[in-house]
């Protein structure tokens, strides 16, 4: 491998106590593990870096010829003379579409996962759980279609009703005529397509809470609520969160079903239930087909951000998870 | 804990079990067009010259031929054995792109290859370059779901103003004038248009700035929908999906959408005296007002979106097959040329009506014929 050049007796360094006399065969084990898992941690390093450095070159190609601007402008028409495009309307987008997404799936994913680790009967729980890991199994192509002819014609109903009694929220407010293929329809549809990922990780977490800190709230008098407020929710707050961000982390990147559900037009616009806006993967699966060479260019110039975006999210939820690792049951 | 674990592992079978299915059965799905022993019709595949094809033909391109294609390389294949042709429908762009790169012999296009795609076909055919071949034309249908109303006639005029959001009424004046004894609701028009970018969506808008240039005034050659407001679905199925389900929709589509889903289409005020129903003998006549504007060999076509010709419907889509007219590689030339001689011999384009396209006119067809056995 790699390592390969490390010489088997090691050089006795200055301040060298007596190196540590092992067995000949198990230090030769010790080297070759040593090798495969540090090769393993450069060559995801390179492969990430790989996607990088490729995503960056194609961005440079088109970002050069912009006539636009890539981060404010809201037009996307790559094959145009000259060509315009700009992420503005992709980047709220797929925002806009994750926070609706997460607002409904987080609290839901909670509810799941308390009911099946501290209140469903045992015969309840474990079927509920099947049924939980199996929604991830769907394909997200099979909910998009889902979406859009069962879902969409149903949403239409609950559309004016939110307009008639929250329209004044200016979100909730529906300027026009017009079906249910909105941001409102893809974020409760994103909702249901992250609902297992953060339900299973935060049901681990919870299954995790220690017996005795439960066991010592209850002796203390408190009620089986008082006693997941006290302890298991303060347990698992840092698994939640990653599991949030685990779901949040799909919901960003889902294209099949967004793509299939929403009807996008270049506009930003607050009104969730109007038609209109975009998500950049959305973008990429409605534009690739057709586009030309430097179309497609224009289109991993906006993956590049996704994959930043990603990144950030990532990252914060690490950071997050690490400034409590007290309680951290999720993160080893 | 442990009845935890059993669970999760249950859980972990059930879903594996789920996804293998679903596998298999995709599987079994798209086997058909790959299948050696494809049945053989007795009256199908007659007109067929195998004339030395052999092996493998790729191509790639338009979704909009797909169906046709699937049809001729069905026959192709039952008559000419040991022959395989494979088209993938990934779209113009993508099939133009992989022909300039070499990867395909020839590529399925909605529109007539641009001049620097000329350019860049000549490195690929060595000594020539790329032309386009007419195979495939198509009424785009205008459907549109409004209970109570049976019969629908607009005009570019109109159309256009629909599809701008300049008309948002179905009982607007403009329609009513076109409509005599038509009792119009006051419903809302709901105007669909495709989401993704599509040859379909660039038809339309050329035929609306041609036919109706003081009402249409967004980019004639954006493969993208131009306009603002409207609603949007995915594909041509999707618009289709959307305007049945919808009162007071509209949308376009190709003319076979529109059948298996038995929506109802628009009948085009032309000009001339009768109002013209989108079928494919329509929109043959449609094809035959075109002008050649190629040079040469190439048959690049310019259509007549304007065309007054009695029942001659003038929202059509014409698909070309783009080969090099010299310096096809050796090893697929013959299938090549076999292939394409099929397709545009008289039986090739007879299939193409049942399939909701339309054959092309005499004439065109007759000029791609001179020209297919002139490919080297």
């Amino acid at each position: 491998m790699a390592t390969a050049t490390t010489h088997t007796p090691p050089p006795p360094g200055p301040h060298d106590t007596t190196p540590p006399k092992a067995s000949a065969p198990s230090q030769a084990g010790d080297r070759i593990f040593r090798g495969l898992s540090r090769g393993s941690g450069i060559t995801l390093l390179v492969i990430m870096a790989a996607i990088a450095v490729f995503l960056t070159y194609r961005a440079i190609l088109a970002i050069a010829e912009n006539e636009g601007n890539f981060l404010t402008t809201s037009e996307w028409n790559p094959a145009g003379d000259p060509p315009v495009f700009g992420i503005a309307v992709l980047a709220f987008g797929t925002i806009v579409s994750s926070i609706i997404a997460m607002v409904i799936a987080v609290p839901v994913a909670i509810g799941i996962a308390l009911f099946i680790s501290h209140y469903a009967p045992r015969k309840l729980a474990g079927p509920l759980a099947y049924v939980v890991d199996l929604l991830a199994a769907v394909p997200s192509i099979i909910y998009g279609l889902w979406g859009a002819i069962f879902l969409v014609p149903y949403l239409g109903g609950l559309n004016k009703w939110l307009d008639q009694y929250l329209g004044w929220t200016y979100i909730f407010d529906k300027s026009g005529e017009g079906v249910a293929r909105n941001m409102f329809t893809v974020g409760i549809l994103l909702a249901i397509m992250i609902l297992p990922i953060i339900t299973n990780v935060t049901r681990e977490v919870f299954l995790q809470v220690p017996r005795m800190h439960e066991e010592a709230a209850l002796a203390l008098g408190a009620t089986r609520w008082e006693t997941i407020r006290m302890s298991v929710l303060p347990f698992g707050r840092s698994g939640i969160i990653s599991a949030s961000m685990l779901g949040l982390g799909r919901a960003l990147g889902e294209t099949m079903a967004v793509a299939v559900v929403l009807s996008p037009s270049f506009i930003i616009s607050g009104r969730l239930l109007d038609p209109g806006g975009g998500t950049f993967a959305q973008n990429i699966a409605a534009k690739f087909n057709e586009a030309n060479e430097y179309g497609r260019d224009a289109l991993i110039a906006s993956g590049l951000v996704l994959f930043l975006i990603t990144l950030l999210v990532n990252g914060a939820a690490r950071w997050i998870i690490a400034r409590r690792k007290e309680y951290s049951g999720a993160n080893a | 804990m442990k009845l935890h674990r059993k669970t999760g592992l249950r859980a972990t079978a059930l879903g594996a079990l789920a996804v293998s299915g679903a596998l298999v059965l995709t599987a079994c799905g798209s086997d058909d067009n790959t299948n050696p022993s494809g049945e053989k019709k007795p009256t199908a595949a007659s007109d067929v010259k195998c004339d030395g094809a052999k092996g493998q033909l790729l191509a790639a391109g338009s979704t909009a031929q797909k169906n046709a294609m699937d049809l001729w390389v069905k026959n192709f294949q039952a008559a000419c054995s040991g022959v395989e042709v494979n088209y993938q429908a990934i779209g113009s762009g993508g099939g133009i792109t992989k022909f300039n790169q070499g990867q395909v012999a020839f590529a399925g296009s909605d529109s007539a290859l641009k001049e620097e795609e000329v350019a860049e076909s000549q490195k690929i055919c060595k000594g020539g370059k790329g032309i386009n071949l007419p195979m495939v034309g198509g009424p785009v249908a205008i459907g549109y779901k409004l209970d109570g109303v049976d019969s629908l006639v607009l005009d570019a005029s109109t159309l256009a103003k629909i599809f701008d959001s300049k008309i948002t009424k179905w009982n607007d004046p403009a329609i009513a004038k076109l409509n005599p004894g038509v009792k119009l609701p006051d419903v809302a028009i709901q105007a669909f248009h495709r989401s993704d970018e599509s040859g379909t969506t660039q038809n339309l808008g050329k035929y609306l700035s041609e036919a109706a240039p003081a009402d249409w005034k967004h980019d004639p050659k954006t493969k993208s929908w131009p306009a603002p407001g409207g609603q949007a679905a995915n594909g041509s199925s999707g618009v289709a999906a959307a305007v049945k389900d919808t009162n007071g929709a509209i949308g376009y589509f190709e003319l076979s959408y529109a059948k298996a889903s038995s929506i109802s289409t628009v009948k085009l005020n032309t000009g001339a005296a009768q109002p013209v129903e989108a079928t494919t003998e329509n929109a043959s006549k449609a094809i035959a007002a075109a002008k050649i504007k190629g040079t040469g060999n190439d048959l690049a076509l310019s259509l007549d979106y304007k065309t007054k010709a009695e029942g001659a419907y003038p929202i059509i889509l014409v698909t070309y097959e783009i080969a090099c007219d010299k310096g096809n590689k050796a090893e697929t030339l013959p299938t090549l040329k076999a292939f394409l001689n099929y397709t545009v011999s008289d039986e090739g384009q007879k299939l193409l009506s049942d399939a909701g396209y339309a054959p092309l006119p005499a004439e065109i067809a007759a000029k791609v014929r001179e020209i297919v056995p002139t490919l080297s």
